[in-house]
């Protein structure tokens, strides 16, 4: 345990020194105050937004932008020290490989944590000091989408290892990397509405529609956050959807959660097998 | 006699198709120093990978410490491993001391212990300065720091001394003689046997994959049987010189003297003869007479020794 904490400690340093934290800090917390209070301008009005506005807004950028942030921080994160090799001088200490990966997906977990929570929680400070927002209920979700903001970020990164464990350069894994991006952040749900469209439900019953919006971690955060909670599925668009998708949220949180457990214990397998 | 501290059985290793090492057995036991010298690409550095574990041995069996290297077991031995690599890269963004602080909680050395081998790698005035900064000798110089912490048992290091000036290699060997006093097993790598300076027990000679020889440089000397060249300086009579000496030398040649003038005129009498009649040379020389001046005897260099080795493998 101590040497994860070594190793994770590296990792948040080295962030903090090559000014990552802060820029990813700064951007976050600059977008949420953004849409927090221009968030009403498409209805002809600038000002403070509901809460719940401010949730649905943030949470779609929140997929686009985090797990690029997050496949950024983490696409070199093994493969750059075996190309620096720093990683060959790592190894022959009395450290092992899965304490090693652990060690440093904690750091760069924290390092996207950090930089989200305060990030958003600044602009939901700023909302509350706007008046805005009274009680549990309201800010539940705000709170929630934080978290499983996290969740995603931390998938992406465990995403990022799985890239930096199997490739044998940097250039590959930037490539896989925004690939991977791609792939889940935009082309997943064109392929799947398309499909939708084409098969006029015939084979894609609503079942296998659940099943495979799962096993996008994207798709499990947007839905966890727009129809979670009864008073942010209003707002979005998604009340009906919400009642005839029937997954419920801590299911939708477990398949992010798997989504970091799965790519990670994967990455950890290919990084025992490496040689230098 | 204890088990051998770094034990190597029948080692193969292929990449694809290339044989990088074949056919190694190599046994390093406490409290010796040993070098690994061979050309570029015989088989030097994938055998230190080996010994660590970085690398899975194709054939054969690899124990440092009792242990298999690439076994999970060893991450507990390699807290008794230090490793200095060929080329030494650190995290720029962290300075000197930053960096020696991250290796010892690794190890679990006490950071005091960290200070004190930068301040005996002459490291204590950059320790604030990231490690970006440094030249490639103040990076060696770390990259050895780190390899001492926890006072290894096992000091594995591949060549070490390129890129240090003549006065830090001096200290760098003092280093590594005391480590080996204390019960060190220490391994060095090296290019060319001269590096060495004979600053190790033994030395084992690679060549594209192969241990060819192994054994103390003087073992090696009277294998190689190398010839001695001698240069006698005569004042005069030098063929009576020769003459005399004949039946003992292998070759010979008579240089007149660079001095001209009556008194002055003397010659050089350049020869070469087997190690073992050296002596005999050297006595007949001693008994011709006052007008031998001078017997100056050169040992065949490191490097025609190695040069031997060499041509010795290649040729069989």
């Amino acid at each position: 345990m101590r040497h994860i904490l070594t190793l994770a400690g590296r990792e948040i340093r080295d962030g903090l020194r090559n000014r990552w934290v802060l820029a990813i800090t700064v951007l976050m917390a600059a977008l949420a105050l953004t849409l927090s209070f221009l968030g009403s301008a498409p209805t002809g009005n600038v000002g403070v937004g509901p809460v719940e506005v401010t949730i649905v807004s943030l949470s779609s950028l929140t997929i686009f932008l985090l797990p690029l942030i997050a496949l950024l921080l983490s696409f070199d994160a093994l493969v750059g020290e075996f190309e620096r090799g720093t990683m060959m001088l790592l190894l022959t200490y009395p450290v092992s490989r899965l304490q090693i990966i652990i060690g440093k997906f904690l750091g760069h977990v924290s390092i996207l944590a950090f930089a989200t929570v305060l990030g958003y929680g600044a602009a939901g400070i700023a909302l509350a000091a706007a008046g805005n927002g009274n009680g549990f209920a309201v800010w539940r979700p705000f709170v929630a989408m934080i978290g499983s903001s996290v969740l995603l970020g931390a998938a992406f990164v465990a995403l990022g290892y799985l890239i930096s464990a199997a490739v044998g350069n940097r250039g590959t894994a930037a490539g896989l990397a925004v690939g991977v991006w791609l792939a889940f952040v935009l082309l997943y749900d064109m392929a799947l509405l398309g499909a939708l469209v084409a098969d006029q439900g015939r084979t894609l019953t609503p079942e296998v529609v659940n099943l495979l919006l799962l096993l996008n971690p994207a798709d499990a955060y947007r839905l966890f956050n727009l129809t979670g909670f009864a008073n942010v599925s209003v707002f979005a668009g998604m009340a009906g959807l919400a009642e005839t998708l029937r997954l419920p949220p801590a299911l939708l949180l477990t398949a992010l959660a798997a989504w970091i457990a799965v790519p990670l214990t994967l990455a950890a397998m290919i990084f025992q097998r490496r040689q230098v | 006699m204890t088990d051998p501290s770094i034990d190597l059985i029948n080692i193969e290793k292929r990449y694809g198709s290339q044989v990088a090492v074949r056919g190694v057995d190599l046994q390093l036991n406490a409290s010796e120093s040993v070098a690994l010298v061979g050309h570029n690409g015989a088989g030097k550095t994938t055998l230190m990978k080996l010994m660590l574990g970085l690398i899975r041995p194709s054939a054969g069996t690899v124990r440092v410490l009792g242990e298999d290297p690439v076994a999970s077991a060893a991450v507990r031995s390699r807290n008794g491993v230090g490793f200095l690599p060929e080329t030494i890269a650190f995290n720029a963004s962290m300075t000197g001391a930053e960096v020696i602080t991250f290796f010892a909680r690794l190890k679990g050395v006490p950071k005091a212990e960290g200070r004190d081998l930068l301040a005996r790698v002459g490291l204590s005035d950059a320790a604030g300065q990231r490690v970006g900064t440094y030249s490639k000798g103040m990076r060696q110089r770390l990259g050895l720091a780190q390899a001492l912490l926890g006072s290894p048992r096992v000091l594995l290091l591949d060549e070490p001394t390129t890129g240090l000036d003549p006065q830090l290699r001096q200290s760098f060997y003092a280093i590594i003689s005391e480590l080996r006093d204390a019960g060190a097993t220490v391994l060095l790598s090296s290019h060319a046997l001269t590096e060495i300076e004979g600053q190790t027990d033994r030395v084992a000679i690679m060549d594209r994959g192969r241990l060819i020889a192994l054994g103390t440089i003087e073992k090696l000397r009277s294998i190689a049987r190398l010839p001695v060249r001698m240069r006698i300086s005569v004042e005069s009579r030098a063929e009576n010189l020769v003459q005399h000496l004949d039946g003992t030398v292998l070759n010979v040649s008579i240089i007149n003297g660079a001095i001209t003038g009556a008194e002055m005129n003397g010659f050089t009498v350049d020869l070469t003869c087997g190690d073992d009649s050296k002596m005999e040379v050297v006595r007949r020389a001693a008994a011709f007479g006052p007008t031998v001046r001078d017997i100056e005897i050169f040992p065949p260099t490191l490097d025609e020794l190695y040069a031997r080795f060499l041509d010795g493998e290649r040729a069989g």
